[in-house]
């Protein structure tokens, strides 16, 4: 049955899965930086560097890189099967998405990094 | 009453169109929708529609009443046609073979794929195979569908793939035998729907809830399978 090569995983459970793992991430990592902002008044530069030093911070935060990307990713892969009918506008459409991602990837990685 | 109807003959009209008449209603009566759809006969014989048991247990006639789906036979004005207008249109979704009669090929393709019967490798019992209350009882609000399209051709995600995503009617039916104390090919069973369009191409979007004529509930059915398949993969 409609198995295609360019979905995540091949199998729609992990998918479905990653989907959800990824939503829980996301959203663990925003309640934890919105906190952080709210619990420092007077956040500077220097203060946030210093946070962003942190291996843990710098740790859960490529986590949730990771997980933006795979999350969009399927999401945009149903996106393009449900809406998308031509094959060839099709594929175009989710070849831009995957560099556009893998381009915020590697430089999301560089600036938390700072390699 | 104004009544528009969709017409189309594809031997004689180049394009859809919509067709009004006008129905006395019988004062004090509430007639179903099937019942109009008989009196426009009357004035008009080349209308065709599609009915069989007139009291909702064949699924035959299907109908886009006022924008939601449900069987014509069993939809009373009162319920659907309150501004005193009725609009009839075909299940969306799929091909019209002429005026509000489609062609539910592609419906039946995705019934068929779930395998509908009853599958046991283990030989057969000398009288029959024995269920008990309780397992029976798992078949409750499954085994009751007619089959009349009404849940699929409201889903949007039927409408994107209808070659790919089983629908809701067809997914309600892969459960019932899933679900079936006597049923022994579970596992092939859910080794088939674990693909990205079978089964997960359900965004709970429940229009099939909404609609069903039997009061089913077909997205309570594939959360039960997408239950099954993560206690068998996880
Ligand atoms: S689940 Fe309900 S709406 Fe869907 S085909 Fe069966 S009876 Fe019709």
């Amino acid at each position: 049955m409609g198995v295609s090569i360019t979905n995540f995983s091949r199998s729609g459970l992990s998918d479905w899965l990653i989907q959800r793992f990824t939503a829980v991430v996301m959203a663990v990592y925003t309640v934890f930086i919105v906190g952080y902002i709210l619990s420092t008044p007077g956040l500077d530069y220097g203060q946030w560097k210093e946070f962003f030093e942190c291996t843990g911070v710098r740790i859960f935060t490529l986590l949730t890189l990771i997980s933006v990307v795979a999350h969009a990713w399927i999401g945009m892969w149903i996106i393009s099967t449900d809406y998308i009918k031509p094959a060839v506008l099709r594929f175009a459409f989710q070849a831009t998405c995957f560099l556009t991602m893998f381009v915020f990837l590697v430089w999301g990685i560089d600036i938390i990094w700072g390699l | 009453m104004l009544v528009s109807v969709y017409r189309y003959n594809p031997e004689t009209d180049s394009a859809p169109y919509m067709q009004d008449y006008q129905v006395e209603i019988p004062a004090g009566k509430d007639l179903m929708v099937l019942d109009v759809l008989a009196l426009i006969k009357e004035q008009d014989s080349s209308l065709a529609y599609r009915r069989s048991c007139r009291e909702g247990v064949c699924g035959s006639d299907g109908l886009n009443i006022n924008g939601k789906n449900g069987l014509a036979c069993v939809t009373p004005l009162s319920e659907c046609a309150k501004g005193g207008k009725l609009v009839l249109r075909p299940l969306p979704g799929l091909p019209v073979i002429r005026d509000i009669v489609i062609d539910m090929s592609l419906f039946y393709k995705q019934y068929e794929k779930i395998k509908p019967y009853l599958q046991n490798n283990t030989p057969a019992p000398a009288i029959e195979r024995l269920q008990s209350p309780e397992e029976r009882a798992k078949l409750d609000g499954l085994y009751e569908c007619i089959l009349c399209a009404c849940c699929s051709t409201s889903c949007p995600s039927f409408w994107w793939n209808p070659e790919k995503f089983i629908g809701p009617a067809g997914l309600l039916q892969a459960y019932r035998f899933l679900a079936d104390s006597r049923d022994t090919a579970t596992d092939d069973r859910l080794a088939d729907l674990d693909d990205p369009f079978s089964v997960f191409r359900c965004r709970g979007i429940m229009n099939c809830v909404s609609v069903c004529p039997k009061g089913l509930n077909p997205t309570r059915a594939i959360g039960h399978i997408r239950n099954m398949l993560l206690s068998r993969n996880v």
